[in-house]
């Protein structure tokens, strides 16, 4: 390659990391003093005697229009902090996290003027309403067309939907010991774990997701459930090793009941 | 006498204007104004809101950028815009009325005031991860939906969240850091 030809290739690399790192700047709202001005615009007006083509002269216009962003954050963030309502976030987000939900919301109830607003139709949304109206067939029509379509629910099993490609089975394993890892490690000593604190989660989809692996976890033989229905309580023992049940006694299912409700009824207790 | 009338007229017009809403956002843009009161609508407006005060009102004025430090051109008048908010602050009460929970409104708080600190902008997760600390997880996102849906918070496609046209409109958001930063913890 040409000592020019690579010269200029490596300033256009340059160039585009300049545009990259103010990009990122701007758009992740990183401090814009991380970049050093004077030094990127030296780069900028050494290169410039180098470009010669239409498009060269685009990037270069490209990393002067970056910089130029870049300035005006910094000039924002200097204006801010010159403000009176400049606060320090970490300060701020630490007094938050000392005060009480109320506290806050009555600090807040102080500095909040809602709008006063009455909403009413307008003669477009009467006119838009009389169109609609107009066009409207008449219900005995309308019936026959929306008659529901009679469809049919089926089931899936796990190895259709893998078969589908809906389900990864590396995946999933991989998973389902991970779990059953868990399950061994939280029982410790203990020979069983009560349901709900083995599948409960921060979160309701979490605690879904949990409850779904778990299931498998019992069908494929690598824990068992113990249900006491008139105590209305449930245990997991996890196996040492996976039990394959499969054709010695008779298999049956359980249904466990993992509604919204109970995840809350249950974290309660647990913050309680 | 005539002057009276001319004014009580107008005041009159205002009144319609600024209660009823007009378009998806409530309030009315200065130019509005001009065409429905006159040039002279600034003046209208201050009596409107001296009028007002008896009833615990205000007239709000929300400019396009940051308010002017100094007297509003006509032009930026113009292009403000206008609105009747409550004067004082409202009661826990009135909250509930409005369909806002304690959580709600302390969530709320804590976003604005946040994205107040960080110069008007702030990543998402940021502000998620602090409102975690008062809100169970799966409600943050809710929230924060809520938050952006009625025009407190707006965001964009690089997930970093501003502060929108209701909270410049309703929330005094020097007297709300400053209280928060100034509240005894009673926990």
């Amino acid at each position: 390659m040409p000592p020019k030809k690579h010269e200029k290739r490596l300033g256009e690399e340059r160039l585009q990391r300049i545009i990259d790192l103010c990009k990122s700047v701007e758009e992740r709202g990183l401090d814009p003093f991380m970049v050093d001005v004077e030094d990127i615009i030296g780069v900028v007006r050494e290169l410039f005697p180098v470009w010669e083509r239409p498009e060269e002269f685009s990037l270069d216009a490209e990393a002067v229009h970056s910089v130029a962003s870049v300035i005006w954050l910094q000039s924002s963030w200097v204006k801010h902090r010159s403000t009176t309502l400049y606060t320090d976030p970490f300060l701020l987000g630490e007094k938050i996290r000392r005060l009480g939900k109320e506290e806050i919301a009555n600090v807040f109830l102080k500095a909040w003027h809602p709008v006063v607003e009455l909403e009413q139709i307008t003669s477009h949304s009467l006119a838009e309403a009389m169109k609609y109206w107009e066009g409207l067939l008449p219900i005995g029509e309308r019936w026959q067309r929306t008659a529901p379509l009679k469809t049919e629910t089926g089931t899936m099993s796990r190895e259709e939907m893998i078969k589908q490609r809906l389900l990864l089975e590396e995946a999933f394993t991989k998973e389902l010991e991970a779990l059953w890892g868990e399950l061994k490690q939280r029982t410790g000593g203990k020979a069983r774990i009560p349901y709900w604190d083995f599948v409960g989660a921060e979160t309701y989809s979490e605690t879904i997701k949990r409850a779904y692996m778990t299931s498998f976890l019992v069908t494929y033989g690598y824990a068992t459930l113990e249900a006491y229905p008139l105590e209305e309580e449930m245990y997991l023992k996890p196996f040492e090793k996976p039990v394959s049940t499969l054709g010695k006694r008779q298999a049956f299912s359980v249904p466990v009941s993992v509604s919204v409700e109970e995840w809350m009824k249950w974290r309660e207790e647990k913050q309680g | 006498m005539k002057r009276k009338a001319y004014y009580s007229r107008k005041i009159k017009r205002a009144t319609h204007l600024l209660f009823y809403r007009r378009h998806k956002k409530p309030g009315v843009k200065g130019w509005e104004l001009r065409r429905g009161l006159g040039s002279d609508y600034p003046k209208v407006l201050g009596v409107l809101d001296s009028y007002l005060e008896t009833l615990d009102l205000q007239v709000k004025t929300v400019f396009e950028q940051e308010k002017p430090a100094e007297k509003p051109t006509l032009d930026q008048l113009d292009r403000a815009r206008f609105f009747v908010t409550l004067r004082s602050g409202t009661t826990p009460k009135e909250a509930k009325l409005c369909g806002w929970r304690v959580d709600d409104v302390a969530g709320l708080a804590i976003a604005i005031s946040y994205i107040i600190s960080k110069g008007g902008k702030a990543p998402r997760e940021e502000v998620e991860e602090l409102l975690q600390s008062k809100l169970p997880g799966w409600r943050v996102d809710i929230n924060m939906g809520r938050y952006v849906r009625s025009g407190y918070l707006a965001e964009d496609e690089n997930k970093q969240v501003y502060l929108d046209w209701r909270t410049r409109a309703e929330v005094d958001q020097k007297a709300l850091v400053e209280s928060l930063l100034s509240a005894s913890s009673s926990q």
